[in-house]
């Protein structure tokens, strides 16, 4: 037996191609984020509700994961943004090279801003990196208040944390504290930017809106 | 199920390694950080599955899990962060900043060589 010292990134084609995807947005100036959250969480919903409040001001463009289906990117064609739906046929997470063939398929020098909604699953995307400047990871309230201990590693990779479904807690229908919430994904990661947000009810959605926007005009999110 | 997807770029760099030897490779070491954890049995579960009936079946797969560090930002101490209680292994503090995570690494393999 003889042993031989490797070293290689295993998902390097992966992160080759995200890679590219960096290059390609960066050369255009195009803001992108990787949207990951369990399925249910309401992404698609608050992308609907994002596409409409903000028409005018700028233009989204939409890339639709999902193992079957096209179900979310008619959803999104509805609104008038162009959506391109990746059908991942199994596959629980999107990754580079399938969204690179997307770039290519969305008019993104017409576009403010690229949204990569992932498959529904708040484990695996968080592993595969896509060339997007930061992760928005999701949240609903109906989920429980106990996902970012359960889920540390997409609470620590995210810019940004979504709660959604806010308006549920006024009803006392679900046991979920915000407070706890908040401070848990806080321990992970001291600069995550967090919004309770209803996209049904548009409670909460103006914050969120305006540190966007900002983010699109710097062409940064480190603010 | 994301082993899947590894499993499948792991046997692309195992096989240019053996093609590049000459030689059938018997095992392999991985490694792995805690923010992209690898699950060992369902890695091997998947990688027997693509494996089976080719010159890899049979591999052994070694999966070591590699701590993610913090640093604390009140004391600087730099110390492996449990997940479960997030907090300073000198000070007990909760402010502290994480260091980058160890990537999945294809580390050695083992080849056959009688």
């Amino acid at each position: 037996m003889k042993k031989i010292d490797i070293g290689k990134k295993i998902l390097i084609e992966n992160e080759k191609h995200a890679f590219e995807n960096i290059l390609f947005l960066n050369e255009r100036k195009k803001l992108c984020l990787n949207m990951i959250s369990s399925p249910g969480s309401g992404k698609t919903t608050i992308l609907v509700r994002m596409i409409s409040d903000l028409k005018g001001k700028i233009k989204v463009g939409v890339i639709e994961g999902d193992i079957q289906t096209d179900i979310d990117a008619e959803r999104i064609r509805a609104t008038e943004a162009p959506a391109i739906q990746i059908n991942t046929e199994g596959a629980c997470h999107l990754s580079a090279p399938q969204i690179s063939r997307a770039l290519k398929q969305l008019p993104v020098d017409d576009l403010d801003l690229i949204l990569i909604e992932n498959v529904g699953n708040l484990v695996c995307p968080s592993a595969f990196q896509l060339g997007e400047a930061g992760k928005i990871v999701v949240l609903s309230v109906a989920e429980g208040d106990d996902k970012p201990v359960k889920y540390p590693a997409i609470f620590a990779k995210s810019k940004v944390l979504l709660i959604n479904k806010i308006d549920l807690l006024a009803g006392g229908h679900v046991d979920f504290n915000l407070e706890k919430v908040i401070a848990d994904a806080r321990k992970l990661n001291k600069d995550i930017k967090i919004f309770p947000i209803s996209a049904k009810t548009g409670q909460g959605m103006d914050d969120w809106y305006k540190w966007l926007l900002k983010s699109i005009e710097t062409n940064s999110m480190s603010q | 199920m994301h082993e899947m997807s590894v499993a499948e770029s792991l046997l692309t760099i195992i096989s240019d390694e053996a093609a590049k030897h000459n030689a059938r490779p018997v095992g392999a070491r991985i490694s792995c950080g805690t923010l992209n954890p690898i699950n060992d049995e369902v890695l091997c579960f998947a990688f027997d599955a693509i494996t089976k009936g080719t010159s890899y079946e049979g591999m052994k797969l070694q999966v070591e899990h590699k701590p993610i560090q913090a640093q604390c930002r009140k004391c600087n101490e730099k110390f492996d962060i449990e997940f479960s209680s997030p907090e300073c292994s000198k000070c007990g503090s909760e402010d502290f900043v994480l260091m980058p995570d160890a990537p999945l690494i294809l580390e050695e393999i083992e080849l056959q060589t009688d």
